[in-house]
């Protein structure tokens, strides 16, 4: 089976997340960076597939040279290959990212043989566009569907079953491969690196490729924090002898019976 | 020309978010100075038509095709049918359903889809503020498209009936689907809870780090279950194992929007927060009186959690 994850490099955000003067970026100074937990999961997804039904998994990002690291995490964990798009920005919109995205699947599956299974993050973690996986997926003519959070392989390895949370359970697709989804965090429980994985992560190659995507129509202008409704936090008390502040409280938002 | 409303349903019963949807499609339609419109797709849809027309639709229009819910068939009767109507913008709620069809029918259409909205300025371009880091930042952004096609966050603003309710006409639309079109539909369901859920519980009892293990939450459990709530964490629960994902609050997890969120041991980092401010009233509990929870709440109450809960519960 041959699996591919696409990943997003994207600062590593603290407890606060602070814009740029000129807001045009998240301030990442003094932040290291990470990718979506989506697609943390997205990766271990791949590399159990490929361990459950043998064959090979491949990551793919596009933005600066930088995300050589993501490239490099993804093999510390088990990914065999690896294709890096150099647009030396983090900036391009959902509809430039797919179809450079689309065009580096086409040329991966051209060389290497085509993808039984193409895996996105639900949504990135930075710009949430909530599309790139969908627009490549059609693009490529796969089938697609996004929030899983569970999938299986059928015995003949036809079809890949895979199970979206909802409220009061779970819905079923069953899926003809190949195809893609979107997974979201908690699908898998993503490994640490090994000792070998790490040294794997060194001796990686990462394919570097360029794009002449044109834009689309969406266009950022600038970030902005969310204004916030900053009410005076009400101290109901300390301790234990807080109880029945909190009692009354319960009582009068109409929460106590 | 009018503004399109994606109705979200399942098997016919209509999904709350809708109804914001209807509420944002309205105050960009008043600016346009246009009707708001609905579409519903699927046969089981059918019985919508009154409460699309309460919530301010003066048609509205049903495909009723057969099956049930999938991505690509829904996706591709709105690019169908987009053409026909011809609309000056087409809204969904930001849901999973939500974002993921209308992303279907954008990349149908060859055309741009701007994912959880909060505000639009509606003229020749629109100019759109949107969410970015799942609520920590607001983007603003510049939309050039022939057909605008936006997704409003979820929670982002109240579900609120139109003051002049419409009878609505309603028109159906036979769509011709490709065969390829059904291969995403739902094939089964699994039903793991009749219950109270966290998306929908009336108050939710969150836990994090500081409830230390798996059996600490027995304390959150029991409070839950006296108040008639349902027990949340956050991610740092879940990374240790503590929790199953299903419970976690926050931007990779579930966002709630009950009467009263119980923060417990939860430091409130913007990740976990943007998860939780949709609740209508905050009470965090914590040993560190300057943490982000306790600043950002309405009630706090600085101590133990193993203390406070207890004794909340005894009444
Ligand atoms: C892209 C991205 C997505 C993320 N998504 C999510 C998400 O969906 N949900 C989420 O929650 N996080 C998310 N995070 C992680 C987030 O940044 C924080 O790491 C996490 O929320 C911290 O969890 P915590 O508050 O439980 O732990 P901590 O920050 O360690 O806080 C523990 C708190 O417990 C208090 N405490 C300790 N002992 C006690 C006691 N006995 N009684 C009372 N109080 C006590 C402490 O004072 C402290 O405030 C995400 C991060 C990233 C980068
Ligand atoms: N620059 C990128 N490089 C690689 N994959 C990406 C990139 N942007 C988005 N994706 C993938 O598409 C998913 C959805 O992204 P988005 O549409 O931005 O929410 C992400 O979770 C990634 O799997």
């Amino acid at each position: 089976m041959r699996v591919l994850v696409c990943v997003k490099r994207v600062p590593a955000p603290g407890a606060k997340i602070n814009i740029t003067d000129d807001g045009q970026a998240v301030d990442a100074t003094n932040l290291g960076h990470t990718m979506s937990p989506h697609e943390e999961c997205a990766l271990e997804l791949a590399v159990q597939l490929v361990e459950a039904h043998g064959g090979e998994s491949h990551v793919l990002t596009l933005g600066v040279a930088e995300a050589d690291e993501q490239c490099r995490w993804a093999a510390s964990i088990g990914v065999t290959k690896a294709t890096l798009v150099d647009v030396g920005t983090m900036g391009w919109d959902p509809q430039r990212t797919a179809t450079a995205l689309t065009d580096a699947i086409r040329s991966i599956e051209e060389a290497d043989g085509p993808f039984d299974v193409i895996i996105f993050g639900n949504e990135s973690a930075d710009t949430g566009g909530f599309q790139v996986g969908i627009r490549t997926a059609r693009a490529l003519d796969r089938p697609m569907v996004n929030a899983i959070k569970g999938v299986s392989i059928s015995d003949d390895g036809a079809t890949l079953e895979a199970q979206r949370e909802i409220d009061s359970g779970m819905e079923v697709y069953r899926l003809p491969m190949p195809c893609a989804i979107g997974v979201k965090e908690g699908i898998t429980w993503p490994r640490y690196p090994t000792m070998r994985g790490r040294l794997a992560s060194k001796k990686l190659a990462v394919d570097v490729a360029g794009s002449d995507a044109a834009p689309g129509g969406q266009t950022m202008v600038r970030l902005n924090r969310p204004e916030e409704t900053v009410s005076e936090t009400v101290i109901l008390g300390e301790g234990a002898a807080a109880a029945p502040a909190v009692v009354e409280l319960l009582k009068e938002l109409g929460l106590w019976s | 020309m009018s503004v399109l409303v994606v109705v979200e349903h399942d098997r016919g019963a209509m999904a709350d978010a809708s109804l914001e949807a209807f509420v944002f499609a309205r105050s960009i339609a008043d600016q346009l100075g246009e009707p708001v419109e609905a579409l519903l797709i699927g046969a089981d849809a059918a019985g919508l038509a009154d409460v699309c027309a309460a919530h301010g639709a003066v048609a509205v229009h049903h495909a009723p095709i057969a099956g049930d819910y999938g991505p690509e068939a829904y996706g591709m009767v709105i690019a169908s049918l987009a053409p026909v109507l011809s609309p000056s913008g087409i809204v969904a709620c930001g849901t999973d359903r939500g974002n993921e069809v209308l992303a279907h029918a954008a990349a149908e259409l060859d055309l741009p889809f701007v994912a959880n909205c909060v505000a639009v300025t509606a003229a020749d371009e629109w100019e759109l503020t949107r969410v970015q880091w799942g609520g920590s930042l607001n983007e603003e952004a510049r939309l050039t498209s022939t057909l605008p096609i936006v997704s409003v966050a979820h929670h982002a603003v109240d579900a609120e009936e139109a003051s002049a309710g419409a009878t609505a006409n309603v028109m159906e639309h036979i769509v011709e689907l490709p065969e390829w079109a059904s291969r995403s539909l739902i094939q089964d369901r699994v039903v793991l809870s009749e219950g109270l859920t966290l998306a929908t519980a009336p108050i939710v009892v969150g836990g994090g780090r500081g409830v230390g293990s798996a059996e600490g939450f027995d304390v959150l459990e029991a409070l839950a279950a006296k108040l008639g709530g349902v027990v949340g964490c956050s991610r740092a629960v879940t990374n240790n194992g503590w929790r199953p994902h299903s419970d976690q609050v926050g931007q990779t997890g579930t966002r709630i929007a009950p009467q009263l969120y119980i923060a417990c041991g939860i430091s409130g980092a913007i990740q976990h927060w943007v998860g939780a401010k949709a609740a209508k009233k905050i009470l965090a509990i914590n040993t560190d009186p300057a943490a982000n929870m306790v600043v950002k709440a309405d009630y706090a109450v600085i101590g133990d959690l193993f203390e406070v809960l207890p004794a909340i519960e005894q009444g």
